[in-house]
């Protein structure tokens, strides 16, 4: 028979879905923004009705956002555990597990961290702050391990399972923050405020531009992304992970244990949580306090998202993101309007992004099934 | 029936879809009282030139003339009320309700408002009796068998008029008895002055069913024969484009035994038992058929056998090694092999790449990887190699396999369980809805890997195909093995009767009755 096989490039194949010809690629990466301005144009005629000038808003939240040194560097501030939180959702999202359970395993990460970091504050710097790290990954690991196990033993569901922990964390932490963990210095002074003590200068992350907030957690942040890419398409677990998820019932025939990678996956989110939790203990505030997660559990998962579930999409989408919010503290305090406002043009940037990816993936079916000289016209399914 | 449709004319019919010429000027005919056959490998687009007789598709040029009058038609709608019904390979009924019911669906009715489910079912009974469609029209649709739906859907179209009706391909889901029963209706209908189109790519039923045959090859029109005196290798040669290589016969010299199954019995997805005590075995340098209609265990027993079922009782000796309760993984470690039923679903990550797909198993293996990372340069060596000595057509190792057509999918699922070196094969259906090139290729490589000494167990609902591969064949029947003969030793009509579940010397199935029929 004739090789009617042609190797058109003979190089080992990085498979990254964002590969394809330069129309696909710029389909990809524009659409989504233009997604983005197309919800900021709608919610222009919101702004309007309300009688605010939505040009003012948007450059206050512009301006708030990247106009400035400190405003960038808090956009940066917040895009680091959303890049984090992020990755993890892209990881259990890629073996077709949904982690809605950022928050609780942010919250556990910080805890466990912050336990380090007070148990043993004389410890080095350098020990110290991967020790609390590792310490945070893990105790957040616990918490996505927990609804993994539960889908790969009961199949229970893990959206259920995970949004369930994410109240008992939030519990267990208001508990230790009014009693066990509460800050003796509070107590001291009457105060009794709910947080911790203020963790040890050794377990500080270094600020990298003076009078701002941004942290040397951001190079983590980046480091791991890295990292999630090389694991998602250069290891074997990672291969599993993604057959898993594109296909399980492929992945079972060919002896892949689908329950343990769903699991396995959602472990390691938690774990990435867990990891934005503590950085954000070490980096911004120094101590647990209330409030800490700030929703990133949640906003996290858009960013996965609009970043297409690939690890280098999710840095441009976290820092975006993390500017949307920033930015729209900014608008809110210029132009009164209310806060639920400012959730509504969230909303509907998730709605016309994830709509957009929806309508890229059509088009370029659509041109695929254009460039096959002879596409079947039916493979019998019979 | 008055105005009954004396000729249908096709002329120069274009259909492109994006990138693809599905039909290419093609011309088709067809007169009142005859049955004309489109053959046709998948993707010929006879189904496309069909769909734009029925309506479903519009054409992009040519034209239709219905009785030398030229007509369009822009919905199914349109063609039914010219009197063109279609009779789709998916039928389109509702289970859970019953036959006249599903008659009456979307029928507009003399009482307005009002289901007249008593005309409708006195109707059923005049179709029923007049072309031999034994269906009782107060049974539920969903208690049917496959060939009893099918008289539903004739039943369907002729009460809404129609008379001309397409088949598509309408015997792949029978058993051959059911096939004849089929032949004698639609012999009938013929007889009473329909015209029927008969779309297939089985030769020897549209041999013997009907009166001329067009065939198509790649959305263009190879010509027209008599079906009268046509020989068989000139409709594969204007089919395929070139000669098949004829099976060669083979010597049957069985050696060890290599998998015994013992008494197995297993449960389906719904909980009942499917597997109702299976005996078999499989020697080495054999290859054992499993003839039976779908749905009677065959998947169930594949399953168990790889290790993806639970077997509830029984062993399952591998070289002795009873690995009724091994992991998949020991299994294939051990020389089991799959090339699963369910290509698209169980054989394949659609969204994988060609080279990813070849190594759904082997990426653990240590040649593959260096400690948890991927070893790409060998992988691809690996994956280019079987490419090629599988002739698998792919633009490149990195195309995603879901872009190649379902023959190049199958010999590369081949190629890669065959590459492990297996010492039993299990394949199941490996050339459904495969065409003529890559099934003829695929037999081929499964009798090479029969002299090399693999037992290999092959399902399949064709029976020629059974016939020309086997050296044993078996019946399975709801979840029982029916009988297992030496492959000279029986017949199809023997086979046939078996897999209907009517064991040699037992009394013919009683005709149905049509209770409301009578009186």
């Amino acid at each position: 028979m004739p090789m009617a096989f042609m190797l058109q490039r003979n190089k080992a194949a990085v498979k990254a879905p964002k590969k394809g010809d330069g129309f696909e690629f710029m389909l990809r990466t524009l659409v989504p923004f233009l997604g983005v301005f197309a919800a900021l144009a709608i919610s222009a005629v919101v702004l309007l009705m309300l009688k605010t000038n939505p040009i003012v808003a948007y450059s206050a939240m512009l301006q708030g956002a990247f106009g400035s040194i400190s405003g960038l560097s808090q956009s940066l501030v917040k895009a680091t555990p959303l890049l984090l939180v992020g990755l993890g959702v892209c990881i259990a999202f890629r073996a077709s597990v949904i982690n809605v359970g950022g928050e609780g395993q942010i919250i556990l990460g910080s805890i466990a961290g912050t336990w380090m970091a007070l148990s043993f504050p004389d410890l080095p710097s350098a020990i110290l702050i991967p020790a609390c790290m590792t310490v945070g990954f893990i105790a957040g690991a616990f918490w996505g391990f927990i609804p993994g196990l539960l889908k790969a033993r009961f199949k229970v569901n893990e959206i259920l399972s995970t949004i369930m922990l994410n109240a008992i964390a939030l519990q267990f932490m208001n508990f230790l923050l009014q009693g066990p963990m509460m800050d003796p210095e509070g107590i001291k002074a009457g105060t009794f405020l709910a947080q911790s003590a203020r963790l040890p200068e050794s377990s500080w992350l270094a600020r990298l531009i003076p009078r701002t907030q941004l942290h040397a957690g951001l190079y983590v942040a980046l480091g791991f992304a890295v990292l999630v890419y090389i694991f998602l398409w250069r290891t074997t677990i990672g291969y599993q992970i993604r057959a898993v998820g594109l296909n399980p019932n492929a992945s079972r025939y060919s002896g892949i244990n689908v329950p343990f990678n769903q699991m396995l996956s959602l472990t390691i989110a938690g774990g990435l949580s867990g990891l934005a939790g503590v950085i954000e203990v070490m980096g911004v505030h120094r101590r647990i306090l209330e409030g800490l997660t700030g929703g990133y559990g949640f906003t996290g998962i858009v960013a996965a998202l609009l970043g297409s579930l690939h690890p280098l999409g999710i840095v441009p989408a976290s820092v975006l993101f993390g500017g949307l919010l920033v930015g729209a503290n900014t608008m809110q305090r210029a132009v009164q309007i209310p806060a639920a406002l400012i959730n509504a043009i969230l909303g509907l940037i998730v709605l016309f992004v994830s709509g957009s990816a929806l309508w890229i993936h059509n088009i370029i079916k659509k041109r695929k099934t254009a460039a096959v000289v002879l596409a079947p016209v039916k493979d019998a399914e019979q | 029936m008055a105005g009954m449709i004396q000729q249908v004319q096709m002329t120069g019919i274009v259909k492109r879809f994006p990138g693809v010429l599905a039909c290419n000027n093609i011309d088709f005919d067809l007169h009142a009282g005859e049955v004309h056959a489109l053959l046709g490998e998948n993707g010929a687009g006879k189904s496309t030139l069909m769909k734009i007789l029925y309506g479903m598709y519009q054409l992009d040029g040519g034209s239709i003339a219905i009785d030398g009058a030229v007509r369009r038609f822009h919905s199914p709608a349109d063609s039914l009320d010219a009197g063109i019904g279609m009779i789709h390979q998916h039928f389109m009924l509702v289970p859970t309700m019953t036959v006249a019911q599903n008659v009456a669906l979307g029928q507009s009715s003399d009482k307005k408002f009002l289901l007249d489910l008593k005309t409708v079912t006195e109707r059923i009974c005049e179709l029923s009796a007049a072309y031999g469609l034994k269906v009782n029209p107060n049974d539920l649709v969903g208690h049917l068998s496959v060939g009893e739906q099918q008289r539903v859907e004739i039943i369907k179209a002729l009460y809404r008029g129609a008379s001309i009706i397409i088949l598509d391909e309408p015997t792949a889901v029978l058993t051959p008895q059911e096939v004849d029963d089929l032949f004698i209706i639609l012999k009938k209908m013929v007889k009473e002055g329909h015209g029927l189109v008969f779309i297939s790519h089985k030769l020897h039923e549209v041999t013997a069913l009907c009166d001329r045959i067009t065939v198509l090859r790649d959305g263009c029109k190879m010509g027209t024969r008599p079906a009268a005196g046509v020989e068989r290798h000139e409709l594969i040669k204007m089919m395929v484009g070139r000669d098949l290589k004829e099976l060669s016969h083979r010597d049957y010299k069985p050696g060890a035994e290599r998998l015994t199954i013992t008494d197995v019995r297993a449960s389906g997805d719904r909980g009942t038992e499917t597997l109702k005590g299976i005996n078999l075995s499989v020697h080495a340098g054999e290859i054992l058929g499993l003839a039976g209609v779908s749905g009677n265990g065959q998947l169930e027993l594949a399953e168990c056998l790889i290790g993806i079922r639970k077997v509830d009782s029984g062993r399952i000796l591998l070289d002795g090694l009873d690995i009724a309760s091994m992991k998949l993984n020991e299994r294939i470690a051990k020389g089991m092999a799959i090339i699963p039923e369910e290509r698209m679903r169980d054989g394949a990550v659609n969204d994988f790449s060609v080279q990813d797909n070849v190594f759904l198993h082997d990426h653990t293996d240590k040649e593959f990887r260096t400690g948890i990372f991927l070893n790409f340069k060998k992988m691809a060596a690996h994956a280019k190699k079987l490419v090629g000595e599988y002739t698998v057509k792919t633009p490149t190792l990195e195309t995603p396999i879901k872009n190649l057509s379902g023959g190049n999918i199958q010999k590369l699922i081949m190629a890669r369980e065959l590459a492990r070196k297996p010492t039993v094969l299990i394949a199941a259906q490996p050339t459904r809805g495969v065409d003529i090139g890559a099934s003829e290729y695929i037999h081929q490589r499964l009798l090479m890997q029969r002299d090399a000494g693999t037992a290999i167990l092959l399902t399949s609902e064709d029976l020629d195909e059974l016939y020309a591969l086997s050296d044993r064949i078996a019946v399975i029947y709801e979840g029982t093995i029916m009988g297992v003969f030496l492959r000279q030793d029986t017949d199809i009509q023997t086979l046939g009767l078996l897999m209907a579940g009517i064991r040699p010397g037992d009394a013919p199935k009683p005709d149905l009755p049509i209770a409301s029929c009578e009186g």
